[in-house]
């Protein structure tokens, strides 16, 4: 059992006042983590209360603590999950050694890049998700958006620790420079793709929660099993808080499902459903193809010899690799990989260890599934012939093999004028964009009220009722 | 032995390059070209993927064919700005596939002809004002950024991503050999422990620090950074002193040469130009080359020298044998010594290249010939075979011919009194200053390092010598009897062709330069041998060498022996 310091202007489980170099350096930091808050966070709620959970310690009860309390003043504190006894690498070159607790030379760049790799998009959904607030469809979707932008804030802290107590004065530069990159900015943009496309409406929102935190699971399941040890713990404990980010996501996008059908049936089933101010359902399925392939970028090229080395050193894993695989070496094995070549698509194979990204997006892949199936059960249920689809992963690439090829959702092959043309058919389009908008332009504040274009949620939040004033507003 | 057909050939021409796109829109305002690299994954030279916009021999084939065209053919470019077309990858450096799929001897030339070619480019902006700038869009990896190092000035675009970076030694335990080490501390003056920390981090640097360093000149914000690195490009080309240079520009004309190969030339491998000729004789593993003097009367004017063109043959003899070199380097790798006839009247290379000399002075494109033929020389010094040179009846080794000579290991000379006319050396004012090597001196200085005052003293000897007065003048090594002549060098010729290549090349290339360092020194002598060594390490191309291991599943493992 950890001990939890709260006395401390950091709330942590890392016996940080032991450690007065690190507290220093992380105290220095921290009122430029809150002068970026304040800039980059939600904007026009940071007086509000919000009836937030603040995580002050990693025990069951401990992470789940559940108050008013306003954003800038939320304690985000630095948890590391409790270290296992005697816990040895279990993959790669080094497999049975014990695990670093310091970082071994070695492997300090490659560490570095890993983590502030991950340590970017924390921040960085926090900026794309800013004005979201200004349009929310109820209080309890926008209490769950703030909970999601505080956890991240967390999940930022969780990573600047990493940097600050092993890295040294790199570790600080870096941390300097993950508050001053800015998504979507181009002179300095976030590390990765995803991370500097707009997110500016919630449906966008729901699928982004959906489909990029989950991304954002499968490399933190991926970095729990490093041997460095620190960051396998930080990483397991910011697992338990992504959960509900992707809860967020799917339910969202479930209401939204909900919503329409019963509107689509209040219509007649023949009209244009857009005419009774809901979201149509292929208009759903745009935006679902658009962030499916947008996080899949998020998991590097096909055939990668970083990955493979970082599998070989022992500092990223394959997402349960103690569970799903009996060897751990992955030497000597391939992976059979479908490639394009002169048009047409071949399989080749790579060998396992290359073949990392692939192995960790096809987990994604079939772990993605499974919200889609209860958003047709939705659909079914309410008698729908209309089922969503994830696209195939060669749709709308920008990274790795499929980059330089274009294909349908479907998978299939074509040129890329044909995918100029068709787009539409399978993308957002603006005319797309400025509807979903035009349903979202004001904010519904009202006590369990909802949006026209969202169901309610079955229930409410720990226990309270869907009714709850979730954010007590102070600015009007 | 490579048959002909698939051997690797070195002309090419804009409308065929697949890799770069030279973009001379608003050149004749501005004074700026573009050089965009955009290198076709699919179109290596290999069974590789040049991913990244990385590069192979014929990506960089194109580049020097491209500077070398920007010199000739276009005198209203007074700077080059380098940049990439590709998001993201500015150029990633060669490609580590090839590197660690290619025979030691192909890798050791191919670093020779890309150090070649970026000698070229700071060549072309030293002596003929064609600046250069690297604007680097993108991530500047290993020879990416040994490119950019070879330019003027280095901007790199701030956007998150991009950065500099010589990640050879971390990531593959090779060096960053195109000269990337000598010119971090010997050109940019980058410090030695800054450089020591550069070149250790695999990611590279960016920002702020980059330029700190001296790694690069600017850091400019992705939204400015095309107008601030034209903008800068036109600076340059406004101040340059080959603004006064006045077109039309010279298309440099295809070589024409025929080859034959088989049983009507007796086995051997002929390479037939219109001044030169290169024989391969693979059985005894010699190359002859035959280079042939004017055969028509100087250019007077820039007129003249116009009208001539392509014909003229202080242009067409050297390119055709910086072709033959070429076409010998890459192709006959088992051949271990290139010995040098010349047919032709040596009062006419005299006169021609005085005649150059005078036009040089005052004509920009008579000026890129003399540069041209200096750089021509310069390939013969760093080739990597024994040279002799044969001097007999009929041969015209005189000014910039005889230059072939002291660029040989040995010169043999007939000595024959009944035929004393017809076998003479002769000095012209090419041999005094116009083509250096590369350590700075004259092949006659580097010649006489103990008698400095000697090189001097034969500026204004001016008529041919006899076997006997070359050989008082230290111009020949070995004058065997006419009776002797023939049985002489055949026994030189065997017993050189017998000796350890190895051992053969190490030691020519140490006893051909002496003399001072300079940055192209220190690049050919010392960064290259290091390299050369490293490749044939276990460390890195050994079965489990970091090379050989690149991209392959299991990590290095070195012998940790210092040797
Ligand atoms: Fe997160
Ligand atoms: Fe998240």
């Amino acid at each position: 059992m950890s001990t939890v310091v709260n006395d401390t202007k950091i709330p942590n489980n890392v016996d940080l006042s032991s450690d007065k170099k690190l507290q220093r350096a992380l105290e220095q930091w921290q009122p430029n983590f809150l002068d970026w808050w304040l800039e980059m966070g939600p904007e026009g709620f940071q007086q509000d209360q919000v009836w937030l959970r603040t995580a002050v310690s990693v025990d069951s009860d401990g992470w789940a603590n559940f108050d008013y309390v306003k954003m800038p003043d939320y304690r985000w504190g630095i948890f590391l999950a409790d270290k296992v006894p005697d816990r040895k690498i279990h993959f790669g070159d080094h497999i049975g050694q014990p695990v670093w607790n310091e970082v071994p030379g070695e492997h300090r760049n490659a560490l570095r890049r890993l983590i502030v790799t991950q340590a970017d998009t924390e921040p960085a959904s926090v900026e794309q998700q800013r004005l979201l607030g200004q349009t929310c469809p109820s209080l309890y979707d926008l209490r769950n958006l703030f909970q999601v932008n505080v956890e991240e804030g967390r999940h930022l802290w969780a990573m600047v620790y990493l940097l600050h107590s092993y890295f040294g004065r790199d570790g600080r530069e870096e941390a300097e420079a993950l508050l001053q990159r800015r998504s979507g900015d181009p002179d300095k943009p976030r590390i990765l793709g995803a991370f500097n496309a707009p997110c500016t409406n919630w449906l966008s929102f729901f699928m982004f929660t959906y489909f990029t935190d989950r991304d954002g699971k499968y490399q933190l399941l991926a970095l729990a099993e490093s041997g460095f040890d620190p960051l396998s713990r930080t990483t397991r404990f910011m697992l338990t808080e992504e959960a509900h980010h992707m809860f967020v996501g799917e339910t969202g996008v479930q209401r939204i499902v909900e919503r329409t059908c019963q509107l689509m049936k209040q219509a007649g089933m023949s009209e244009d459903v857009r005419k009774a101010s809901a979201i149509d359902l292929p208009t759903i399925q745009k935006y679902l193809n658009l962030w499916f392939s947008l996080s899949l970028d998020l998991f590097g090229g096909e055939v990668s010899s970083n990955a493979a080395a970082f599998f070989a050193a022992g500092l990223k894993g394959r997402a349960f690799e103690d569970k799903e695989y009996t060897e751990h070496t992955a030497l000597g094995q391939a992976y059979a990989m479908e490639q394009p070549k002169d048009g047409r698509i071949t399989r080749e194979e790579i060998a396992l260890r290359n073949a990392m990204n692939e192995v960790l997006r096809d987990q994604y892949v079939q772990d993605s599934q499974r919200g889609v199936d209860k958003w047709n059960r939705v659909l079914e249920r309410e008698g729908i012939d209309f089922r969503f689809t994830l696209p195939s992963r060669r749709f709308h690439r920008h990274i790795g093999l499929w980059a330089d090829v274009a294909a349908t959702p479907s998978g299939e092959l074509i040129s890329k004028e044909q995918f100029e043309q068709r787009k539409g058919e399978w993308l957002p389009t603006e005319a797309d964009e400025t509807y979903v908008r035009s349903l979202m332009t004001k904010p519904v504040y009202e006590k369990g009220k909802m949006a026209n274009w969202i169901a309610p949620p079955p229930r409410g939040i720990k226990g309270q009722p869907v009714e709850y004033e979730y954010v007590r507003r102070t600015e009007a | 032995m490579i048959k002909v057909m698939d051997a690797i050939r070195f002309e090419t021409s804009p409308e065929r390059y697949k890799h770069w796109r030279l973009e001379l829109s608003g050149a004749e305002t501005t004074g700026v070209a573009r050089l965009v690299m955009d290198v076709k994954e699919d179109q290596g030279l290999g069974e590789y993927v040049l991913k990244q916009n990385s590069y192979d021999l014929g990506v960089d084939i194109e580049l020097a064919d491209a500077i070398q065209r920007i010199r000739f053919e276009h005198p209203e470019v007074r700077a080059i700005v380098f940049t990439s077309a590709k998001d993201r990858i500015f150029c990633s450096g060669a490609n580590i596939y090839m590197l660690g799929t290619s025979s030691h001897a192909f890798k050791v030339n191919f670093c020779k002809f890309t150090n070649e070619t970026r000698l070229h480019l700071e060549e072309a902006s030293a002596a003929s004002g064609i600046r250069s700038i690297a604007a680097l869009n993108g991530v500047a990896a290993g020879g990416g950024y040994e490119l950019a190092l070879a330019c003027d000035e280095i901007y790199l675009q701030e956007d998150g991503n991009s950065a500099v970076s010589l990640p050879e030694c971390p990531l593959l335990a090779v060096l960053p050999g195109t000269g990337g080490l000598t010119r971090l501390v010997d050109k940019r003056k980058v410090r030695r422990d800054h450089a020591d920390v550069f070149c250790t981090v695999a990611e590279g640097i960016k920002g702020k620090r980059a330029k700190e360093w001296r790694l690069v000149d600017d850091v400019i914000a992705k939204s400015r950074f095309d107008a601030a690195t034209s903008k800068r490009a036109e600076e340059l080309a406004k101040a340059s002193p080959r603004a006064q240079a006045k077109g039309p520009g010279l298309p440099l004309a295809p070589l024409e040469v025929q080859r034959s190969i088989g049983e009507n030339v007796g086995d051997r491998i002929v390479s037939q130009y219109r001044y030169v000729t290169l024989t391969i004789d693979p059985k005894k593993r010699v190359a002859e080359l035959e280079v042939r003097g004017p055969d028509h009367e100087p250019p007077k004017s820039g007129d003249e020298l116009r009208k001539l063109g392509n014909g003229w043959w202080a242009l067409r003899a050297f390119r055709e044998l910086e072709d033959a070199l070429l076409d010998l380097r890459f192709n006959f790798l088992e051949v271990g010594l290139l010995v040098v006839r010349s047919r032709g009247d040596g009062g006419k290379v005299v006169a021609h290249d005085k005649a150059l000399a005078a036009l040089a002075a005052q004509d920009w494109l008579a000026n890129e010939i003399a540069l041209l033929q200096r750089r021509v020389l310069k390939r013969v010094d760093v080739t990597s075979r024994s040279i002799f040179t044969l001097v007999d009846e009929g041969s015209c080794f005189a000014g910039s011919v005889l230059e072939l000579a002291l660029a040989s290991d040995r010169v043999y000379m007939k000595d024959d009194e009944d035929h004393e006319d017809a076998i003479r050396l002769a000095l012209s004012p090419a041999n005094f200053g116009a083509l250096p090597m590369g350590n700075g001196l004259t092949r006659l200085q580097s010649r006489f390092l103990n008698e400095p005052e000697r090189a001097e003293e034969l500026r204004g000897h001016e008529a041919p010598m006899t076997t006997q007065e070359a050989l008082k003048a230290g111009l020949v090594t070995i004058a065997p009897d006419a009776i002797d002549w023939d049985d002489e060098v055949r026994v030189a010729i065997e017993e050189r062709a017998a000796m350890s290549p190895d051992a053969m090349t190490g030691m020519e290339a140490s006893l051909r330069y002496g003399g001072p360092e300079t940055l192209e020194t220190k690049i050919f002598g010392r960064l290259s041998a290091w390299q050369n060594w490293i490749f044939t390490r276990p460390n890195a191309t050994g079965q489990k060498g970091a090379l050989t291991m690149y991209g392959q599943p299991e990590r290095a493992e070195f012998d940790w022996r210092r040797a």
